[in-house]
């Protein structure tokens, strides 16, 4: 099955790269990705299907309007979505080759390895910004101080907070603005070494200027992660991404090199999204 | 015309308002009456009333102590008892149950049913089958095996501290229980699911997400399950034995403020009436501190739950 | 990998993790069969010890002397229904009212402080409300009585009806109200109107709820009606209730008392149970998850 799945991928990312003929995707291996992917809530059918790749250490951005199913997405990306009531999934999430979905793998471990981070920001109210930072370090059983205080300095600056609230560390994570909270939840996201990063519209609770400051750690992330963000802004996937899905009723419309996806849609249905004429 | 519907206004505001200020008025009097009432008792003991460990009625010598004591002690058995089972059963439902909702509907009906059942009749079972069965099943094992320990050296009677505290447990399960599966429901789902994103398993985001969240909530409940407990009359009554003592051994009869009130009000008369109206008065007291503590703690969590992510 | 080359994590997860995590799941299951195996002995024991004791004479004879066989709980469950519909006679407008004051006017500092004291009041010890009620009506008139009785039990349904008049108007959306003002209905009319039409299955639930704890309460009436053995003259004699009637005869040591205090507990339970059904059949589902007690 593992065999199926990685010469499956192989050509899917072969028809892609035809759709998209972007140099960069030859380099870039695929870290993630699905398999007739399909989601409900209770009887309502949100994803219909769904096959996407997503390349390691690239950002990839999932647009489209509200109801798309964008969000479902990435939440059973990492298995999340099941955790809601009435939630199923079917299909198959590949990461690195195995299918997350199959019965020999534990979701506890998944999630570590695919973090997320949430529309809105949700640090724990009643841990210190430290704790809040180190809070999957703990629960992984790491206890020593050293390392804790090193992996929080070090994921604080990676989501570019450290400067800003290193002499505030044992203060509670509530005291921070909007924008500090959602970068605190992305350091909390990094701390346990993800090898993937979803982000669930991010941003779309904050102001310009906290959005710009979370686009610039988003950019510096694909360095060592691989992003996937959804977003309803379109300035912002042209802005922070390698590469855009269209989704539209929960279906996949089209995947490319962001590039391409905006200067040369090929479905008339992302010209239409692209150019506003619906969303 | 504006007159007229100014008026309807008027005297609909005025009604209701005076409902709600009978409200206000029957906790002031309740109070002043309880005063009044224990006037000359707290007029001939004053404070040493509340420290006195004798209670002699045909002598005239009231002291409070034993039965303050009484109600302590069976209230602290029955939240040691009663407050994790009630912490698991809240957990069951808001947190395990999720994806069956019917199930978890039918479970809460089941738990809000026994908190409807009298007192009295929690007493009745309480007489009839929990003593007997604590006695031979419970009390005389721990005191053939662990009898050198002075909580267990009595000799099992059945009417006991031991009993009370376990029937109350029994009893305060239903509200604690609630009040927390409500409280837990107010925790948002992105603080579990934060959680999980992390690598969690489930009792850890039950642990370090969900509980500490809901801590002051979970606290409020605790303090209402401990005003029942305080305040439960009868089925304490019928099964505490109704002696004054304070010993530190689980299995000797007692009694507590309300059990002494409902034992032996009856028969009272004249100052030892009015030291039973001042029992009375310190029950009130501890009720209001207790129920006024709870419903803050409630209001903060479920105030303040709107505030935060 | 960057930075990222070095792990600070283990490279799974514990076995004590899985462990403690099926521990609790475990831990917690027990919890629920140790909540809920009282309850059902509580409900089968009533049933089993009070179904030989009903009959038709157990219904309607006065009690007899000690050991003498036979005699009735019929004063008994008269005693109950009178003091409790003396109850709703006082408790059922003022907690109507007050409830509407607390949701309409929610913001007003009268509203706090009284819906403050009216949670309180729900927690209240119910003996020191019957305490309270032998002070100002049984110490004054030196008369137990079921108007006593009435009067301490109102106190005890009060703070239910109430609350759950202002939790059911609360449920009305806000957009009623203001749609009703902007057709120029005074203020009062729109009070009344959705009192009347959108909150009146809230209401009626808290009354049921209110007779139902009230039917149930024993300490208040032990302390203002005290008991009778026959059946009352007046509303200002001393009356018999069901519920002091389970304690006086629970705590005896005759044989034939005993078994008519579980016949009699059997018919305090089906009357709770009927009133709950009603509630539950007679009102939707979302509220009937409010609890009696709170």
């Amino acid at each position: 099955m593992t065999k199926n799945s990685i010469s499956w991928m192989q050509n899917h990312v072969r028809r892609q790269l035809k759709i998209s003929q972007n140099k960069n995707l030859d380099s870039s291996t695929v870290k993630l990705a699905t398999k007739d992917l399909k989601a409900k809530f209770g009887k309502a059918q949100v994803l219909k299907g769904i096959n996407i790749t997503f390349p390691e250490n690239r950002v990839t951005a999932i647009m489209g309007p509200s109801g798309c199913g964008k969000t479902t997405l990435i939440r059973c990306l990492n298995r999340i979505h099941e955790l809601t009531p009435n939630a199923k999934v079917e299909g198959e999430v590949i990461l690195d080759g195995v299918n997350i979905y199959s019965p020999q793998v534990d979701p506890v471990a998944i999630r570590r390895r695919i973090g997320m981070v949430f529309q809105k920001a949700n640090p724990f109210p009643t841990m210190s910004i430290f704790d809040n930072a180190v809070a999957g370090l703990k629960l992984a059983g790491v206890r020593n101080k050293e390392t804790l205080d090193r992996v929080a300095e070090r994921s604080l600056r990676m989501a570019f907070l450290w400067d800003e609230v290193k002499n505030d560390l044992k203060k509670s994570g509530l005291n921070l603005s909007g924008g500090q909270q959602q970068r605190l939840c992305i350091a909390r996201a990094l701390a346990v070494e993800p090898e993937v990063i979803l982000m669930d519209e991010p941003c779309s609770a904050l102001d310009p200027l906290a959005t710009a400051k979370i686009e610039e750690s988003i950019a510096a992330l694909k360095k060592d992660f691989t992003v996937v963000i959804v977003t309803h802004n379109l300035q912002q996937a042209a802005r922070v991404s390698d590469f855009t899905a269209f989704m539209y009723l929960g279906q996949l419309i089209e995947f490319g090199a962001t590039k391409d996806i905006f200067e040369a849609p090929k479905n008339p249905l992302t010209e239409k999204y692209i150019t506003g004429e619906f969303g | 015309m504006q007159f007229k519907v100014l008026r309807g206004d008027t005297i609909l505001k005025i009604l209701l308002a005076t409902a709600a200020l009978f409200i206000i008025g029957l906790v002031v009097a309740l109070a002043a009456e309880l005063f009044l009432g224990s006037a000359s008792s707290i007029h001939s003991f004053g404070p040493s009333f509340l420290i006195g460990t004798q209670w002699r009625s045909s002598q005239n010598v009231f002291g409070a102590l034993p039965f303050i004591y009484g109600t302590l002690l069976t209230s602290a058995i029955a939240i040691v008892i009663g407050f994790p089972i009630s912490l698991g059963v809240a957990i069951f439902i808001s947190e395990k149950l999720k994806g069956h909702q019917t199930f978890g509907y039918g479970l809460g009906i089941i738990v809000d049913l026994l908190a409807a059942v009298p007192s009295v009749i929690y007493g009745l079972w309480g007489v009839f089958i929990l003593i007997p069965l604590l006695r031979d099943y419970v009390e005389t094992p721990l005191h053939n095996s662990l009898g050198f320990i002075p909580l267990f050296s009595g000799n099992p009677f059945g009417y006991d501290f031991f009993t009370s505290g376990v029937l109350l447990a029994i009893m305060v399960i239903p509200t604690m229980s609630a009040v927390t599966r409500d409280v837990l429901s107010v925790v948002p789902n992105s603080q579990r699911e934060a959680m999980y994103s992390l690598g969690a398993t489930d009792w850890e985001v039950t642990q370090k997400s969900v509980l500490p969240y809901a801590r002051s909530g979970i606290f409020g409940g605790f303090i209402l399950g401990l005003g029942r407990a305080f305040g439960e009359t009868m089925a304490v009554t019928m099964v505490i034995g109704n002696i004054p003592n304070i010993t530190t051994n689980l299995f000797s009869a007692g009694a507590t403020l309300s059990s002494l009130i409902a034992n032996n009000f009856g028969e009272s008369t004249g100052i030892y009436q009015s030291a039973i109206i001042e029992i009375g008065l310190i029950l009130f007291f501890v009720a209001l501190l207790v129920n006024g503590l709870a419903r803050f703690m409630l209001w903060r969590m479920t105030s303040g739950a709107r505030g935060r992510a | 990998m960057g930075v990222m080359t070095q792990s600070d994590l283990p490279a799974s997860i514990s076995l004590w993790r899985k462990i403690l995590n099926k521990l609790m799941t475990i831990l917690v299951i027990v919890a629920v069969v140790l909540a809920i195996i009282p309850l059902l002995l509580i409900l089968g024991d009533v049933f089993i010890r009070g179904a030989p004791a009903i009959s038709i004479g157990f219904l309607t004879k006065l009690p007899t002397a000690v050991n003498v066989h036979g005699g009735g709980i019929a004063n008994a469950i008269v005693g109950t229904f009178t003091m409790v519909g003396i109850a709703s006679l006082i408790a059922i407008p003022i907690g109507i009212g007050a409830g509407i004051f607390f949701s309409e006017w929610s913001s007003s500092r009268l509203s706090m402080v009284s819906g403050f004291m009216n949670d309180v009041l729900t927690g209240f010890p119910s003996i020191v409300l019957g305490l309270f009620v032998f002070v100002i009506l049984v110490a004054t008139t030196k008369q137990f009585s079921a108007f006593a009785g009435g009067v301490a039990l109102s106190f005890v349904m009060l703070p239910i009806i109430a609350r759950t008049t202002s939790e059911s108007l609360k449920l009305v959306p806000n957009t009623l109200r203001e749609a009703s003002m902007a057709l120029g209905i005074p203020r009062w009319k729109t009070v009344l109107r959705i009192v009347i039409g959108t909150g009146k299955n809230g209401l009626l639930t808290g009354i049921l709820l209110a007779v139902a704890r009230a039917t149930g309460e024993t300490a208040p009436i032990l302390l203002t009606a005290s008991t009778s053995v026959y059946f009352a003259k007046s509303i200002f004699a001393p009356t018999a209730s069901l519920t002091v009637l389970i304690y006086n005869y629970g705590t005896s040591a005759s044989q034939n008392w005993q078994t008519q205090a579980w016949g009699a507990a059997l018919v305090l339970i089906l009357i709770m149970l009927a009133v709950n059904l009603l509630v539950k059949l007679t009102v939707g589902r979302n509220l009937t998850g409010k609890r009696l007690e709170l």
